[in-house]
């Protein structure tokens, strides 16, 4: 339960799959929170101050209490406002939902994305070894509407806001079919159930805009 | 109390290794440690770990979990009656110690590492300078997170202590490599004190490498290039 005078800060960046998952965390759990939108890559003072070792979104304000790092705010949060758990209680199971997250954010994403922009090894290779990757949560996802079973848990937020809702529209504007719904069909099929979940909608990029802006994103790297 | 079967793919070498030993020391749980030969992955590692074919892997009941910090966690949890608590209690100290130690893993480590891959003098000064920049970050970290006690996580070690400390080998021969001071007493005290603390610990002690036989084998993963 909301204690009195509880106040809750997010500092984030609305294409940042790194902030939108923490917002999905807070809305999961009906945590009231206060917005400020960084506009990057300008980073206002705030922003400075509070997460002067990274100087990045999202930064998590509860209280006095300052917290940055996407995974770290989202297990702060689960072990704050206990309703609506995003762990899974196992330890085993947790330990999972840990590996597999890192797994998404430190092995599925510098391999799908700058690999595929400029690729050293040419772009069939590329696009095979993003596969191989995406291959291994094809295999977690089986047989489940979602990885944390019934509901969206930690491992939906992370690969979630990462995957579907940022990394296929880069894909996208690159003319890629990553994910197919032949090679991939229990992700397919998880991409459609996270599209019916309301808090997903909510904390999404909206489309359109986004393909734009990751349009220009490309166009500057390449 | 039953712990069921433990065991651990690993090698004396490895700081990430020693960090699954480490825990498991706190909680005084027996296991079969299964030393990995250099150069050649077993075929039970490459089974347990197929994503990223690397130690440490801990494998309880035949449940492989892999990624030393992960394992660390796993193990606090997993033993949670046995022994003293490796991850703080409290939510926010407990999210502390875990940025701290992504930033060991993601920042410091990696500025270490560059020290010994580096090519020439300009690149290693730029390395060098990079880790006492970081280095002195981990001592604000220590003030902030000991409060006045012996060590980050309070008055035994934790979390923190054991993904740090577990370098303590290698940032020994790495001043050596780089013949350059790399743990100043004058510049980061705390840190200081604190590595000498953690390395008479009980649980660590018998697991930090002897120096000359580590900077041997670093020599092997690390050869300079032919003059």
């Amino acid at each position: 339960m909301a204690k009195k005078e509880e106040s809750v800060k997010l500092l984030g960046f609305w294409i940042s799959p790194f902030s939108r998952r923490v917002e999905m965390a807070l809305k999961l759990k009906g945590v009231p929170y206060e917005y400020l939108e960084e506009d990057l890559p300008k980073k206002t003072p705030l922003l400075l101050e509070l997460n002067p070792v990274h100087k990045k979104v999202p930064v998590l304000v509860h209280n006095d209490k300052i917290l940055s790092e996407s995974h770290v705010i989202l297990e702060y949060i689960d072990q704050t406002w206990s309703n609506n758990p995003i762990l899974p209680q196992d330890p085993y199971e947790k330990a999972m939902a840990r590996f597999w997250a890192k797994f998404v954010d430190e092995q599925i994403l510098p391999a799908g994305f700058m690999p595929l922009v400029k690729p050293k090894k040419g772009i069939e290779v590329a696009i095979e070894e993003t596969r191989e990757l995406i291959m291994f949560l094809e295999k977690e996802v089986t047989g489940k509407d979602f990885f944390g079973g019934e509901t969206i848990g930690f491992l939906d937020m992370v690969a979630g806001t990462m995957i579907p809702f940022c990394l296929v529209r880069a894909w996208e504007c690159m003319g890629i079919d990553m994910i197919s719904e032949e090679k991939f069909p229990g992700l397919s099929r998880w991409i459609k159930k996270l599209n019916e979940v309301e808090i997903v909608r909510e904390c999404i990029p909206p489309k359109e805009k986004h393909i734009e802006r990751m349009n220009k994103i490309i166009e500057r790297k390449t | 109390m039953v712990t069921g079967d433990v065991k651990l793919i690993g090698s004396w070498a490895s700081v990430f290794v020693m960090r699954a030993r480490i825990a498991l020391n706190l909680k005084s749980i027996s296991y079969e440690f299964l030393q990995e030969t250099y150069g050649t992955k077993s075929e039970l590692l490459l089974k347990s770990n197929p994503v990223h074919k690397k130690i440490p892997v801990l494998i309880h009941d035949d449940k492989p979990v892999c990624e030393s910090n992960i394992i660390v966690q796993y193990i606090d949890e997993a033993w949670s009656s046995y022994g003293l608590s490796i991850l703080p209690s409290q939510p926010y100290d407990r999210a502390i110690a875990r940025f701290w130690a992504a930033y060991v893993d993601d920042k410091w480590f990696i500025a270490l590492r560059s020290i010994l891959t580096a090519r020439g003098e300009e690149e290693k000064k730029a390395a060098i300078a990079e880790v006492e920049e970081r280095t002195d970050h981990l001592e604000k970290a220590f003030i902030e997170c000991s409060n006045g006690k012996p060590f980050f996580n309070g008055d035994h070690i934790g979390y923190l202590d054991i993904a740090l400390g577990s370098f303590l080998g290698w940032w020994k021969v790495v001043e050596l490599d780089a013949n350059h001071i790399l743990l100043d007493e004058t510049k980061t005290p705390s840190l200081f004190q604190w590595a000498e603390r953690f390395c008479n610990d009980p649980d660590v002690k018998p697991l930090m490498p002897e120096t000359t036989k580590l900077a041997e084998f670093a020599r092997k993963l690390f050869p300079k290039p032919q003059a």
